[in-house]
């Protein structure tokens, strides 16, 4: 019998209808390549096997019984930041220690109701603060892919490095992650899978803990764009729990697959060429719009002027908001809580020993940033940046551009553990360069594999779609994976 | 805020000093609950007097994840507060984050609103008086805005010896902070702003203005200057829960000011709380010690706004406020402005007199109201929710005077009886053979009677016709009162020959 995790969720979903598989057999090869995978990659922080196989027996009755949903019987890891009901629900952070909810996200009800089994809990970094996955709590997430001819342990990317990680070594057949500045898009380009942070409002945020609540949405990785866009269809949705929430009818993504794209406007932003840019991403990008030209796409020229300021921007307002959300993790009423001489002191000492370094450094600045005095200086004029950086979006978009292309990271994926990086908080912060716009802009963007690097190993290029516009995304970078082929990491694991 | 002076300086408020006179300056910030099912944003009971944490939702208790979703009645209820204080109704507001630390404030932050309000400037007029001549002082005092904000939960330090708990039900509970400026110049107008606000939002149905059960509680700042000369530093008396203590804080705090300035001090501008047990404020915390609050919009709450549409069906619905309602009384039932008022003070009494008045003489409707009813209750203790006398069974006692079934006087007697024993007047009246005889043969005897034996004072009357009320009481007397009044006035004047 072939490996049942090497399908995809649409070829897994037409055995599982046609009774070739069953939804146990095919939990359980996901259950052991985690158990022999997991020690090495740390992808998974809790796996859940028995309520996998339970969900599955579940998942068979139903296919049995000519109930299947649309989402019957396929295995699925969720990334920590998820609330799950009575299940480790700890955002990869200390100061959450040993907590489970009573109550599960709309998100991952959304995929329970449509019948997915859950494998487990993923790794990320820390309330999801970090673009290399080192952050969090249980240890950083090692890549399934390595530099051709090295067994130097690479990052999986960040914040939902367990996420991507699970999905390139087959330990899942795909993946929930979120995305507040790139944290979907970048490890998927790390690791040669399809991410996508959908449009703001599109998912809701309900149950998912809240790390920037203007800019954080919920996306899904998967193996190809297929996936991606099935997996998507059953995320969405409006929530009368979450105001910020869309009420727009969900479309079927799968149906824009293999669409064409004649006579579709890509704009080109000139901001994203960057000074010092590697050679390989400047070749990689000019590739990806042969390949759309090829297909019959317009190429255009654009301009997104106020790119540039959209990093420093996006440091002020994630972390101001982040300040504030993270405020209630006190030790008053759940997770880890440092008994203290009075109120004061078991605050400062449940804090102090329950967050890492960099969610302190950004509840610092956050902090700093909301204060009396800088207030104006920092966030009033952040928030009018993002405003015009939303604008030149708009003005693109007016002017007939149905999606933009660019590099979705400015390298591949970086070795764990980093000297320069970890010395310089900002070179890290560059990671998400290209991302940290869309977020900012509320729009939907993918990272889609096009190629591997001299070292083999994967990079990324990224669309942007107009608001609510992922159709146009799923079509589009199907053209490139069509162009592009799959990439795979060899197994060392 | 721009502090504007509005006000000129009154002799007759102005206190007066070792070294001259001083004028005393306050505002308040009503923190008032709004009366609504469930909380601000999250679906828990608002039901006072619950087992601790019985209403607490997951977003109440700020579990991961949780997101607020506003009440549309209660910004319903803000509307109708703004309504009711003329004021400007923003129909785009915005909920800001109030960043502190505490146990009852489990989210780390208050979800307030900062710089856009819900409700805007508006004013409400205060009545003072009525003086030795009768009059009444109308003041209006402008409303700085309302805003809609969460209360915190409750710590509760006397259950464990070294830990505390903390009590959640109130915790996302919606109130309205009502700011006003500072117009008042007296202990007594702030009082009476008070009394007139609670009165508002009772007669909105918007707070139950209950100050005991701390459903309204006030911040109050005073400061004092001589006449003429600008503001003075303020302190901010904290959480006073009645208009009583309103009063006591401030003329404690004002003197307490006097006293720093005349002894060439200056004032601190602090936050002070008021100790009812003795009488003054102390200290609480020094400017120097405010909070930073690091305020900025919600991010998980879209601006709220409504239409033209949405106010207009509010106003519509509104009911009639106090100020309205005391015009109307004097204007179409002609009350004095006097009755009026003390029948508007209350929307219970307001509504207990119009049941009264319906069909009735307004005017004897109000006497029995406030003289008999209120001052019953008065003695008694009871609020009018309590009273054992209904508007129908007054009404009924009313009718019974009216349709000359029984006397005034009578009437006093039954009112009692009601009062004591409940029953229908009527009833009352039949079973126990209390109506007034009308029948003028049973009267003329009984005048004829008492004009026999009482020869001087028929030589009295006939002097000074005035006296004739003389024979009037003792006709009514030898009745038992039951003789209807007129009756034997009339019989009276005949027999002794005087010209009405």
């Amino acid at each position: 019998m072939t490996d049942l995790t090497r399908l995809t969720i649409a070829e897994a979903r037409e055995k599982l209808a046609a009774r070739e598989i069953t939804a146990v057999e095919l939990t359980d090869a996901y259950l052991a390549a985690i158990d022999s995978a997991n020690a090495s990659l740390n992808a998974y922080v809790a796996p859940t096997p028995e309520k996998a196989r339970e969900m599955a027996k579940a998942s068979d009755a139903r296919i049995a019984a000519g109930k299947a949903g649309a989402l019957e019987g396929i295995p699925l890891g969720i990334k920590d930041l998820f609330a799950t009901e009575g299940v480790h629900t700890q955002a990869c952070s200390h100061i959450l220690d040993g907590f489970e909810p009573r109550y599960e996200s709309t998100v991952t009800q959304n995929l329970w109701n449509d019948g997915a089994v859950m494998l487990g809990k993923l790794n990320m970094d820390e309330f999801a603060m970090g673009s290399s996955n080192e952050t969090s709590y249980y240890g950083p997430v090692r890549n399934p892919w390595r530099a051709a001819g090295s067994d130097a342990d690479l990052v999986a990317g960040g914040s939902s490095g367990g996420s991507a990680a699970a999905v390139a070594a087959f330990l899942c057949a795909g993946a929930t992650a979120t995305d507040t500045g790139g944290s979907i898009r970048q490890p998927a380009a790390y690791t040669g899978t399809v991410g996508i942070k959908p449009t703001y409002g599109r998912c809701s945020r309900w149950g998912i803990v809240a790390y920037a609540s203007s800019l954080d949405q919920a996306g899904p990785i998967a193996r190809d764009v297929r996936d991606a866009a099935i997996l998507l269809k059953s995320m969405a949705s409006v929530d009368e729990k979450d105001t910020t929430s869309v009420d727009l009818p969900v479309p079927d993504y799968e149906a824009a697959i293999g669409q064409s794209i004649r006579g579709m406007k890509i704009g080109i932003p000139k901001e994203y060429r960057l000074d010092g840019m590697p050679e390989e991403i400047e070749a990689l990008w000019r590739q990806g719009i042969a390949w759309l030209k090829e297909a019959g796409a317009e190429i255009v020229d654009i301009s997104l002027p106020h790119t540039t300021y959209a990093l420093p921007t996006y440091y002020i307002i994630s972390p101001a908001e982040a300040s504030s959300n993270l405020a209630r993790y006190d030790g008053v009423r759940y997770g880890l809580r440092v008994d203290g001489d009075d109120i004061v002191d078991m605050y400062e000492k449940t804090r102090a020993a329950g967050f890492g370094m960099e969610v302190k450094r950004r509840i610092l600045i956050g902090t700093y940033v909301l204060s009396a005095g800088y207030y104006d200086a920092y966030y009033v004029r952040a928030q009018k940046v993002r405003t015009l950086i939303k604008r030149d979006f708009d003005l693109a978009f007016a002017a007939g551009v149905d999606a933009i292309l660019t590099p979705a990271t400015p390298s591949s994926a970086f070795a764990i553990a980093d000297e320069a990086l970890a010395a310089d908080p900002v070179k890290m912060y560059l990671n998400d360069i290209f991302t940290v716009t869309v977020n900012m802009a509320g729009l939907p963007g993918i990272s889609v594999p096009a190629g591997l690097d001299g070292k083999g190993l994967p990079l990324g290029l990224q669309l942007i779609g107009r608001p609510f516009g992922e159709e146009t995304l799923f079509r589009t970078a199907h053209v490139i994976e069509q162009a592009a082929g799959r990439f795979s990491p060899a197994k060392w694991w | 805020m721009t502090l504007v002076d509005v006000r000129t300086p009154d002799p007759k408020r102005l206190i007066p000093g070792a070294t001259g006179d001083w004028e005393v300056i306050i505002g308040m910030e009503v923190h008032a609950q709004v009366l609504s099912s469930s909380k601000l944003f999250s679906g828990a009971s608002t039901e006072f007097g619950k087992a601790p944490n019985a209403n607490v939702s997951l977003v109440d208790a700020a579990m991961p994840g949780m997101l607020p979703v506003i009440n549309e009645e209660c910004v319903k209820q803000a509307v109708r507060t703004g309504l009711g204080l003329k004021a400007e109704i923003n129909h785009r507001s915005i909920f800001d984050r109030k960043n502190y630390f505490y146990p009852d404030l489990p989210q780390g932050y208050q979800i307030s609103q900062f710089k856009d309000p819900i409700v805007g400037e508006g004013k409400i007029v205060i009545s003072l008086g009525p003086d030795r001549q009768g009059h009444f002082e109308d003041i209006e005092i402008g409303i700085e805005r309302l805003h809609l904000e969460q209360d915190a939960g409750k710590s509760m330090h006397d259950q464990h010896p070294t830990m505390s708990y903390v009590d959640l039900n109130r915790s996302g509970v919606a109130l309205m902070e009502i700011v006003s400026k500072p117009d008042m110049r007296s202990s007594d107008e702030a009082k009476a702003y008070m009394t007139k606000l609670r009165s508002i939002v009772r007669y909105l149905g918007t707070c139950d203005g209950n100050m005991d059960e701390g459903s309204m509680r006030a911040d109050v700042n005073v400061s004092v200057r001589r006449p003429g000369e600008p503001f003075g530093t303020r302190c901010e008396i904290k959480n006073v829960n009645s208009i009583r203590f309103i009063g006591q804080a401030i003329e404690y705090e004002a003197r307490r000011q006097i006293g720093i300035l005349e002894d060439g001090g200056v004032i601190d501008q602090e936050t002070r709380l008021f100790d009812p047990g003795k009488g003054e404020t102390r200290s609480m915390r020094s400017k120097e010690d405010a909070h930073d609050y690091r305020y900025f919009p919600d991010p998980d709450l879209l601006p709220l706004e409504f239409d033209n549409e949405f106010v207009g069906r509010l106003l519509a619905d509104l009911p009639e406020l106090p100020d309205d309602k005391k015009t109307r009384f004097v204007k179409d039932l002609g009350l004095s402005v006097y009755d009026a008022s003390v029948l508007v003070s209350e929307k219970a009494i307001a509504d207990y007199y119009e049941v009264v008045a319906a069909g009735r003489d307004g005017k004897i409707a109000a006497n029995w109201v406030i003289n008999d009813l209120l001052g019953a209750l008065n003695k008694d203790g009871k609020a009018i929710e309590e009273t054992p006398v209904s508007p129908a069974q007054l009404g009924g006692i009313i009718d019974l005077i009216k349709d000359g079934t029984i006397s005034g006087k009578i009437a006093k007697d039954l009112f009692e009886i009601v009062w004591n024993e409940g029953g229908d007047p009527a009833a009352i009246v039949e079973a126990r053979g209390m109506k007034q005889v009308t029948d003028t043969g049973a009267i003329e005897k009984a005048v004829d009677e008492i004009i026999a034996a009482n020869p001087e004072q028929v030589e009295k009357v006939k002097a000074k016709p005035a006296l004739a009320g003389w024979f009037v009481g003792q006709v009514m007397k030898a009745t038992g009162g039951k003789a209807n009044p007129q009756a034997v006035q009339t019989l009276v004047k005949t027999k002794l020959g005087i010209d009405e």
